[in-house]
């Protein structure tokens, strides 16, 4: 029996999937064999979703503890990289809790809401020539979409918890998410603008000089925002330890703790595919047609090192800090980004609105003008509201002392 | 066809019991999930139809921003766990459900639903793709516009549309929100007198 996926199919364009279908289909029914690869699609972006957030974790944690002179976990396997392994087993055999006053059927959805969007925002990410998944001509807006859930996430997690420190994590959480949507999507409408598309492909066609380069103001917001977004230190406010103890998983064990932490460090991951997707020219590079997937793996070792080097190095905000820079520094920024891409994009296109490259290098030499003197005004102006609202006396304050 | 059934049956399903649940569960914070799970399954349903636009916008406005309203709003409200005390407006809230029902299943059963001949389908999904994406002349060349229509093509994105055509709607819609971004800043907005909000 042949199968063959008709030419309208929108997984038609997925070699991957069209490869799984026709060995399936020799055997199987053609109905059954669609199934049969959609499942080994899902398990293979949910495996290589967890697996890399378990290295992940190990990575990070060996690179925080160089960087805090420390040496990490170094103890099973070759450099303790089988330290995520031991941990997995280690929350498996514990006790999975529920407090008694909890929402019961709430709590235990939040660990699979809190993965989920993760798993799917992989899906229309490129890793190499035509490998995305689906080729989403809204691919943009999906990922948008698909992160907004996290926010519901984590307010299920905050309310069902039946506990005041998880429902002032998760009401930081989602003021912070709220906040920090507005910058990120600003600073993505001048990627849009750039490429003339919304999918994922044609944006990293669409980079003959990467994004980054172009749109360097953008690409700190993003940066920021998405930082931000992903409850990280310095933005970690939902989670702080020395403040509300964990914030909205402090009830969470077991298993269902192993999962948001998956979640958390997984997030890490598609943050930087995405942004590399989008800024540094995604899988393209020196011998892209083949060799595509490292570049993609490469730069977005890059990235997570980036955040990981930001987590390790920055004092946390407070929760007014945080907000004022947001509203006050992010957005403005993003703001006088999308004014200049698009009065650049309308002097500079030809007449069938399109742009080259010699166009791309003028807008990066003009865009890396205003982003220098945009930080600069901009740095300046945030230190004044951002002042400790008591008297400093000269004695250096904790993040905890501040307010 | 036999999988699109299938897929269909599941999101009606799951959006019926979902708005049943929104209605009759008495914990107000279920009821507001419940009510996700009802913005999800029409955005399935929007999926199903290939209109991908629609379904994003789905979720990112009603899960991702008024799902979330409704529960910083029912963390306000008195009594969550069991609900709102029920009053007198029963019977007239009644009455008037059924008659917006039967007004929309008559709008619904009365309506001629045209369905678009096959060489204008081609056509509506090019249109609908330059909704998104700036379409150049190869393209649609390759798809077998002729020239003349191409630039009726191309100008007929939702974008073009919102600025030529629907541009009164749009702007009366950016008054109504500034009007109710600067009311909210004014109710929230500490009384000078008193100093308290």
């Amino acid at each position: 029996m042949n199968c063959v996926l008709g030419a309208d199919n929108i997984l038609n364009d997925t070699v991957l999937y069209r490869v799984i279908y026709e060995a399936v289909g020799h055997v199987l029914p053609c109905g059954v064999s669609y199934v049969v690869a959609g499942l080994a699609m899902m398990l293979i972006l949910a495996n290589g979703v967890l697996l890399g957030a378990g290295l992940f974790s190990w990575v990070e944690r060996r690179l925080i503890g160089r960087f805090h002179n420390r040496i990490g976990p170094n103890r099973w396997g070759p450099f303790g990289m089988l330290q995520p392994l031991a941990d997995l087993v280690k929350l498996l055999t514990k006790e999975d809790l529920t407090p008694r006053g909890a929402d019961r059927i709430v709590f235990a959805i939040v660990p699979v809401a809190m993965v989920a969007p993760v798993i799917l925002m992989m899906a229309v990410v490129p890793f190499a020539k035509d490998t995305a998944l689906v080729n989403l001509n809204v691919g943009i807006l999906y990922i948008l979409a698909v992160t907004s859930i996290t926010s519901i996430a984590i307010f299920m997690a905050g309310w069902s918890s039946d506990n005041r420190y998880a429902m002032f994590g998760a009401s930081r959480g989602v003021a912070v998410l709220i906040s920090y949507e507005v910058p990120v999507v600003m600073s993505l409408l001048g990627v849009v603008i750039l490429a003339g598309s919304m999918s994922l492909d044609d944006v990293v066609s669409a980079q003959a000089v990467p994004f980054f380069l172009v749109q360097p103001l953008a690409f700190f917001v993003f940066l920021a925002g998405t930082s931000a977004e992903l409850n990280r230190t310095p933005f970690d406010v939902a989670e702080a330890e020395s403040e509300i103890i964990a914030g909205y998983h402090i009830e969470y064990s077991g298993v269902k703790f192993a999962l948001i932490q998956a979640a958390e460090f997984g997030a890490v991951l598609t943050a930087s595919a995405v942004m590399v997707t989008l800024f540094l020219g995604g899988w393209s590079g020196p011998f892209a047609s083949y060799l595509g997937w490292a570049w993609f793996l490469l730069k977005i070792g890059v990235l997570a090192f980036v955040f990981s080097w930001v987590r390790a190095t920055f004092p946390r905000l407070r929760i007014d800090q945080l907000l004022a820079f947001a509203w006050k520094f992010l957005l403005p920024l993003s703001i006088i980004n999308l004014f200049a891409t698009a009065l650049e994009v309308y002097f500079l296109r030809d007449a069938a609105g399109t742009l080259d490259t010699t166009d791309l290098w003028i807008m990066a030499g003009i865009n890396f003008g205003v982003a220098f003197a945009c930080l600069l005004i901009f740095g300046t102006l945030i230190k004044e509201k951002v002042r400790p609202a008591g008297p400093v006396t000269g004695a250096i304050l904790s993040p905890g002392e501040a307010d | 066809m036999l999988f699109q059934d299938i897929v269909f049956w599941i999101l009606a399903v799951m959006a019926i019991v979902g708005a049943l649940g929104v209605v009759l569960v008495p914990n107000l914070f279920r009821a507001a999930l419940l009510l996700i799970v009802v913005f999800v399954s029409v955005a399935g349903m929007f999926i199903l139809l290939s209109a991908e636009f629609l379904a994003v916008v789905q979720i990112l406005i009603y899960v991702g921003a008024i799902a979330i309203l409704i529960i910083f709003a029912i963390m306000l409200t008195r009594d969550v766990q069991h609900g709102n005390l029920p009053n007198r407006m029963q019977i007239p809230a009644a009455v008037f459900a059924a008659l917006l029902l039967t007004a929309l299943v008559a709008v619904a059963v009365d309506t001629k639903w045209e369905f678009l001949p096959a060489d204008q389908q081609d056509r509506a999904e090019l249109i609908q793709v330059n909704a998104l994406t700036t379409l150049t002349g190869e393209v649609l060349d390759d798809a077998g516009v002729s020239p003349e229509d191409q630039t009726e093509v191309q100008e007929s994105g939702l974008a073009d549309l919102l600025i030529s055509d629907y541009v009164l709607p749009f702007e009366a819609v950016s008054v109504l929100l500034l009007a109710a971004l600067i009311g909210a800043l004014v109710l929230v907005r500490p009384n000078p007198g008193t100093g308290r909000g």
